[in-house]
């Protein structure tokens, strides 16, 4: 049994929307994240996987407290996080690092490299005396794969991978447990993906790291993750580990996501089962009741689901969790998915195709998406 | 005869006291009716620029030179036609849809508005007639209670929305020829699903041709006939959908298959990375431009540039030291 | 090894040549982009000018600005009109009290520089300071933050609605009028954009990711402060200040033109001159022209390179 390294529970971040002209009034909140409870064991990399505005980056700022949760709790490591005063939290902060989407925004332009890895050291007292300091820093250098005189070069002196080789430098020189790593691939030329995902699977090797990756793109999250989380309008819908979901799909959503994923490969891309969902993501200010999936559901029922929200439970193995009250049903093929008109109130389009193909590609629900 | 026959396409920008870049250096394809043309690539490879050089929308100053051809429809090079009659044929005969949505609708304008104003400038319809016509676009592209939508103002509509409002617009004349740079790059999985499902429908059902302008090998998996992978301005392979994938002959679309992850692929396989970046470049005249990073790299590489070889169905890379095809190993 | 992969070697050796160098800061970079622009050239040129004149002109000036020469020499008789023009001895004439005017404007320079630097830096740094910490706060500081900064810029705000002409001429009648009166004024006029710019910068780098980096790795609030939202605040600040300058002399004239500058017309400043000059205009209209002509030379100066910086810090053009 592997030891858990942070244990969040029911971790909720709602903001407030203001309005007034003089006096500010809170008019209602936009629930970015609303009641996630996960583990992340130590030595894995757990995946966070979900659509622009479905709360991942809040949740992953919210787990290393950079943004204030609304309530719930972050356990990391036998302390906890969110009632932690501010000056322990700080020397906590050591142990648990962030690396960002965007290199460049991520690093202040006016500091060369040798400053930029510097200025964590020096807030957490490591490393004594400059020399040392230098040294530490030289083997991260070449942990990460940057030649020594980077040094005294700056952020925009370098091509897109190697800032973000800066940025993952700049986390790994602390010697974290966790680093959250919040879309560290999604800014960077395709051929690029691959140095910096093997990057951070070779590190986590060496030095026994502990990741949450978070990212909008299904084949990096399974190609990384030992557990993967999808998230749905600040919810966790569905957990498992990578190839169990990939397999076995339960919740709708998981499914849809997984039939729009391209993959290089005209084979797979021919024969494959689309699940084109109607419409977009409903607006969290104002998420629907019961099952926040409910309104664009191809298999939503008229009972429960509109009025009860499903929490996540376990089915079949132990460790796939899933939030949807039909999970079996679906699975076996009892309830049969149906065509969903979007809803005008949420934006919702595609209502068109998703009749059409629907009917046609569902032919044989349930299968896996190959 | 291709609908579009783009010949030896190239566009320098010079600057003074700056190198002169050679953008797009030497391209050609051809694009028939009714078919998917890929022109796949890193940031930087040049297909953003033959895409902006085909639609005359390069921007006219000195140090911008455009070269080769581009024959539509027999008659017309698009690459030496006179402003005014581009402005003609652009949005009637070819019409492009752009990355950002929202950036290439007009803001202060509905969107009404503006998906008439295209029907009004090149279909000559008014009123009732065209407003009607928009009408049966919106609903056509999948856009729900369109007659709501086309008072709305872009900022109104989501990602999604406005990709569809903005492919109304460029379908209104009914176009032979469609070009789309990115189209889906800023929207979700799931709503990139929807568009391209869309403009598969579009190409199925009228005809249309499509460039299709892109990073994602999935999505060039997904929705093109024939693809054109480019590195640093020149086309470096192309072949037909299938043949490609199963069977990449340049060392750099062979990297690039094996750098993606596939959502199909276990946990934990090493990824085929490249190594170095689109900044390691050799330029073109002194060698293979990809040399620096290949694997295969042997000493014809560099010299002179490689050659376009054709292999069997029209197969072409551009490569000395290419990649084993298959078959071949096999017999 | 072929002699065809040595001559990759050798592209990354010509690579490598530059990888020895230092690292290019941000600074140095815009300064090189500064150096190749006409505008800063120019601008700069302008100002190097005005500047030694200033340091030099009481050294270099033929004679006393204060010598009544033309009037002890009887040439000069301002109550019948006549004010000689250009000679040979005195290149621009005399004044209305038979001053040299050349000498005066060589002495004036100083003047007018130091009017414009001091009330600069009295707005610069009132409205840096307010800005700072109203940007701080807004920027890290929570609850408590968005309090002092709201306190902070009503405060900006009320400053910015008094007219500038009534703010100076109150200044005025608390301390007379005299050249620091006009400096003072001109410089808290300045103040509201200072501290505006400011504020807005840092508030806009406060929501920047590096600003987060540095607060997931442990490092102070005050820290992140100084460290990195200043220093990457202060471009604007920076421009804003050059262009204030040109700005500032050109009020510091008007005020002085209104009778609110230094009453004491013995020590030459090219706004009491353009003053002194408007009882004179119809019999000898290069009294008010030169220095009219120095103040909008300099003005322009500023504003060429002030602009020029504007370009050259733009992080938007950066490759």
């Amino acid at each position: 049994m592997t030891e858990v390294l942070v244990e969040v529970d029911d971790l909720k971040v709602h903001f407030p929307i203001k309005r007034g002209a003089f006096f500010d009034r809170v008019v209602g909140h936009v629930k970015a994240v609303d009641g996630v409870s996960l583990r992340i064991e130590k030595g894995k990399t757990y995946g966070l996987v979900g659509e622009s505005g479905c709360g991942k980056s809040t949740l992953g700022r919210a787990l290393l407290q950079l943004t204030k949760p609304t309530g719930g709790t972050v356990n990391f490591d036998g302390t906890e996080l969110t009632t932690l005063p501010t000056k322990q939290l700080r020397s906590m902060r050591r142990r648990m690092q962030m690396i960002f989407q965007d290199p460049m925004s991520s690093l202040d332009p006016r500091q060369n490299v040798e400053s930029i890895l510097t200025e964590g050291l020096q807030a957490h007292g490591i490393g004594g005396d400059r020399a040392e300091r230098r040294k530490l820093i030289a083997k991260t250098l070449d942990a990460v794969g940057l030649p020594q005189w980077a040094l005294s070069r700056y952020p925009h002196e370098f091509s897109g991978g190697q800032r973000q080789r800066i940025g993952i430098a700049r986390a790994v020189v602390l010697n974290p447990d966790l680093i959250v790593a919040d879309e560290p691939v999604s800014a960077l030329d395709v051929s690029i993906q691959a140095q910096v995902i093997n990057l951070l699977e070779d590190l986590q090797e060496e030095l026994g790291l502990t990741y949450l990756v978070i990212a909008h793109d299904l084949a990096v999250v399974r190609h990384i993750s030992d557990t993967v989380g999808v998230m749905y309008l600040g919810a966790l819908v569905e957990e498992a580990s990578g190839d169990d979901l990939y397999e076995r799909p339960l919740h709708p959503y998981t499914r849809a996501l997984m039939s729009a994923v391209p993959v290089p490969d005209p084979e797979v891309e021919d024969r494959r089962e689309r699940i084109l969902l109607a419409g977009d993501l409903p607006s969290p200010a104002n998420p629907p009741s019961g099952c926040r999936f409910h309104t664009r559901c191809p298999w939503a029922q008229p009972t429960r689901c509109g009025d009860e929200r499903p929490g996540l439970r376990v089915i079949g193995t132990g460790t796939h969790r899933v939030a949807c009250h039909w999970a079996e049903q679906i699975e076996s093929g009892e309830i049969r998915p149906h065509a969903v008109t979007a809803e005008v109130v949420a934006d919702g389009a595609g209502a068109v195709e998703a009749h059409g193909t629907l009917a046609a590609a569902l032919e044989t629900p349930g299968g896996p998406v190959v | 005869m291709p609908l579009l026959d783009v010949k030896d396409l190239s566009v320098t920008f010079a600057r003074r006291g700056q190198r002169t870049v050679r953008a797009v250096d030497g391209v050609s394809f051809s694009v028939e009716a009714g078919q998917v043309v890929g022109l796949v690539g890193e940031s930087g490879c040049g297909k953003s620029v033959t895409s902006l050089a085909l639609m005359g929308l390069l921007p006219k100053q000195r140090g911008v030179t455009v070269g080769g051809s581009a024959i539509f429809a027999d008659d017309t090079d698009l690459l030496k036609t006179d402003e005014r009659t581009m402005r003609d044929i652009r949005g009637r005969d070819v019409a492009m849809i752009f990355q950002d949505p929202l950036s290439s609708l007009n803001p202060v304008v509905p969107i009404g508005v503006q998906v008439t104003e295209v029907l009004t400038r090149h279909r000559g319809m008014t009123g009732d007639a065209a407003r009607k016509e928009a009408t049966d676009l919106l609903n056509k592209v999948g856009i729900p209670d369109p007659t709501r939508r086309l008072k709305e103002y872009p900022h109104q509509l989501s990602g999604g929305m406005r990709q569809r409002a903005l492919i109304a617009m460029a379908v209104a004349c009914k176009p032979r020829l469609l070009i789309a740079d990115e189209p889906t790059t800023a929207l979700d999985v799931t709503i990139q699903a929807q568009i391209l499902e869309l403009l598969r429908g579009l190409v199925r059902e009228s005809g249309t041709a499509l460039i299709m302008i892109t990073h994602d090998l999935g999505v060039v998996a997904g929705i093109c006939d024939t693809v054109n992978v480019l590195y640093a301005g020149r086309v470096v392979e192309s072949a037909r959908r299938k043949p490609l994938f199963a069977e990449p002959r340049h060392p750099y679309t062979h990297g690039l298959l094996g750098s993606v992850p596939r959502l199909d692929s276990g946990r934990g396989e090493k990824l085929h990375a490249i190594r170095g970046s689109v900044r390691d470049v050799l330029p073109w005249p002194d060698g293979c431009a990809f040399a620096p990073r290949c694997d295969r790299q042997v000493d014809a590489c560099v010299g002179e540039p490689p050659a376009l070889v054709e292999g069997i169905h029209r197969h072409a890379y551009r490569c000395v030291n290419p990649e084993p095809a298959t078959a071949e190993v096999s017999s | 090894m072929s002699v065809k992969t040595d001559k990759i070697d050798r592209l990354s050796e010509l690579s490598a040549v530059k990888q020895e160098e230092q690292g290019v800061s941000l600074w140095t970079e815009a300064f090189r982009r500064l150096r190749r622009s006409p505008s800063a050239i120019i601008g700069a040129s302008i100002l190097l000018i005005f500047v030694i004149v200033a340091i030099i002109g009481p050294w270099v000036a033929p004679y006393s600005p204060t010598d009544t020469i033309g009037i002890r020499e009887g040439v000069v008789k301002s109550g019948q009109g006549i004010i000689p023009g250009a000679s040979a001895e005195h290149w621009l004439g005399y004044d209305h009290q038979g001053r040299d005017l050349f000498s005066r404007m060589l002495v004036g320079a100083r003047q007018t520089l130091l009017v414009g630097v001091i009330s600069t830096l009295i707005g610069l740094t009132i409205g840096a300071i307010i800005g700072g910490i109203a940007g701080a706060a807004a920027g890290l500081g929570g609850r408590v933050g968005r309090w002092v900064d709201n306190v902070l810029m009503r405060f900006v705000d009320i400053m910015l609605a008094l007219p500038s002409l009534l703010l100076a001429v109150s200044i005025a009648a608390l301390l007379g009028a005299s050249l620091t009166t006009v400096m003072i004024a001109v410089g808290l006029v300045s103040v509201p954009i200072f501290a505006r710019l400011l504020r807005g910068a840092m508030l806009a780098q406060s929501g920047g990711d590096y600003v987060l980096a540095a607060t997931s790795l442990g490092v102070t609030r005050r820290r992140i402060a100084l460290t990195h939202i200043v220093p990457n605040s202060l471009a604007p600040v920076i421009v804003q200040a050059t262009l204030t300058l040109a700005t500032a002399i050109i009020e510091a004239a008007a005020l002085s033109f209104l009778g609110l500058g230094n009453p004491d017309s013995s020590v030459p400043e090219w706004g009491v001159m353009l003053a002194d000059a408007q009882s004179y205009l119809g019999i000898r209209p290069g009294l008010a022209i030169y220095p009219a002509l120095g103040i909008i030379i300099t003005a322009l100066g500023f504003t060429l390179l002030g602009e020029a910086m504007r370009e050259a810090l733009d992080p938007k053009l950066r490759k």
